[in-house]
């Protein structure tokens, strides 16, 4: 057997569920300078129950960076592709930052906590360089950003059984009127309903001192309805079948939203924007690249990186994820291909380990959670 | 956490058992590799009739999050291998030492035997 599995100890922050994580028997690696759970017991086990019970993960190595300000909603609209004017105090919306060129510089969801008061949640391998982008795109005498990453400990509660795990602990909330991208609260106490699973969930933001007594409180209170702790595994297997993108692996600053099917998070009427004369030109032009769904057709696995073949055995794009989907049962892969090959239904192949294994391109997303009920 | 090391069999380096019967041999990866792997979702064996050198690879498991490479013991050619990994690679996990087995293989060099561990040996190495 090959292949590094082993977590490197050395300088990796810890998020204050650490000593948490070790109790729980987590295998812990390392993740964006994070010492993260990878899986408690089994990557699969933890996958579905999150389908079909619950699930609860430790997220707090994601970065909070605050803007606010009398210029703060402007910045962000130059900054982000999405129309930030759409939001109101208590909601948030997903979006992407781009490059002048129109590559993705982060995707991150923006929270509007008051009337001049935005948070931004990135991408933790991110982190620092979205702060310098930020501090060089958005600052201004108008507009303080400031870095609250270690001071915010975030965690997620997903699944179908989430909303009546949470109401065993909040007495205070009403969870039925708390819609989809709508919050509660402030920093040292937020619930979201937002995630990142393909299923119904609560994200919930606090104080990095206060997080431990509410994680036990949660595992405890959902113990019954067969709530597991879940790792960063199970989150992207997750991610994965519910087509999320993940930020250096579909998306990076030389693959533009368009491209990555995120056209529903650039507002063209909004005014402008950084990257909008590059999208609009590609929109007119057309993709060098699209994001397409494949379904292996023989047995194998295609991985990040792995080439995507034509018909004639030509390399004509490239894998940004893939495994067997535990959900669905089926060996499954995210990849670009040309735009004329993104058809469903195209046939294509993955060269894996220099074989030519067959697939063909289907329908995205590849789970999708059945509603109401 | 202590991991099922059966005595009576030899172990390499890479976490890979070989039980010796006759002139044959069965391979498979160790109770301690599997649960590194975490879930194996895919197991890709070699034809039967191929003969491998000692150390050379000759399949992969696939887990969940990561691709490993497996390696001969000690040469040999592939008599059999597991068909029953094609559905349920899971036994990997399941059964490691049974069930999970990989290729029976015909031992060709007996002398490189002498260049394996012991369930001591590989004992100490994963604790």
């Amino acid at each position: 057997m090959s292949g590094d599995t082993t977590a490197a100890a050395g300088d990796l922050k810890r998020t204050p569920l650490y000593e948490e994580h070790l109790a729980l028997g987590a295998r812990m690696v390392p993740f964006a300078g994070w010492a993260m759970p990878l899986q408690y017991t089994s990557i699969i086990e933890e996958h579905r129950a999150v389908r079909s019970a619950a699930g609860l993960f430790d997220v707090s190595h994601m970065g909070e960076i605050e803007v606010s300000g009398p210029g703060a909603q402007e910045a962000l609209q130059r900054l982000l592709t999405n129309d930030v004017g759409r939001l109101t105090p208590g909601r948030a919306l997903y979006t992407v930052m781009c490059t002048p060129e129109g590559g993705v510089v982060d995707d991150l969801l923006v929270y509007q906590l008051g009337e001049q008061r935005y948070m931004l949640v990135v991408n933790a391998a991110n982190t620092a360089s979205d702060l310098e982008w930020i501090q060089e795109h958005a600052g201004g005498p108008q507009v303080t950003i400031a870095d609250r990453s270690l001071e915010t400990a975030l965690i997620a509660l997903q699944g179908p059984r989430a909303q009546s795990i949470l109401a065993r602990v909040t007495d205070d909330v009403d969870l039925d009127a708390l819609r989809p991208f709508h919050f509660v609260g402030g920093w040292e106490g937020m619930i979201s309903r937002t995630g990142y699973t393909g299923e119904d969930g609560f994200e919930i933001f606090l104080s990095w001192d206060g997080v431990p007594a509410i994680w036990r409180g949660i595992l405890a209170a959902g113990e019954a309805e067969g709530l597991v702790p879940a790792g960063l595994g199970a989150r992207d297997t997750l991610r994965f079948e519910a087509c999320l993108p993940l930020y250096g692996q579909e998306l990076d600053r030389d693959t533009t939203p368009l491209e990555a099917g995120l056209d529903f998070v650039v507002k063209w009427d909004k005014g402008p924007f950084i990257g909008r004369e590059a999208l609009l030109r590609q929109r007119e032009h057309g993709l060098r690249k699209k994001l397409v769904g494949l379904r292996l057709l023989e047995p194998g696995v295609a991985r990040p990186g792995y080439p995507v073949l034509d018909e004639r055995g030509e390399t004509v794009g490239r894998v940004t994820s893939g495994t067997v989907a535990p959900t669905l049962e089926a060996s499954l892969a995210l990849a670009y291909v040309p735009p004329s090959l993104a058809a469903p239904g195209q046939r294509l192949a993955v060269a894996i380990r220099g074989r030519a294994v067959a697939a063909q391109v289907v329908e995205t997303p590849f789970y999708r959670r059945r509603r109401g009920g | 956490m202590a991991h099922e090391v059966p005595e009576g069999l030899y172990y390499t380096e890479e976490h890979e058992w070989l039980r010796v019967e006759g002139d044959e041999g069965v391979v498979g990866i160790t109770a301690y590799a599997q649960d590194q792997l975490g879930d194996v979702v895919f197991v890709e064996l070699p034809q039967v009739g191929a003969e491998y050198r000692a150390k050379e690879a000759f399949g992969v498991v696939e887990s969940v999050k990561t691709v490993s490479d497996v390696y001969m013991p000690v040469s040999g050619r592939v008599v059999a291998v597991n068909l029953a990994l094609a559905d349920r690679p899971e036994l990997v996990n399941q059964d490691p030492y049974g069930e999970g087995w990989l290729v029976r293989i015909q031992i060709l060099n007996r002398d490189e035997l002498a260049g394996l561990l012991d369930a001591a040996a590989y004992r100490q190495r994963t604790s």
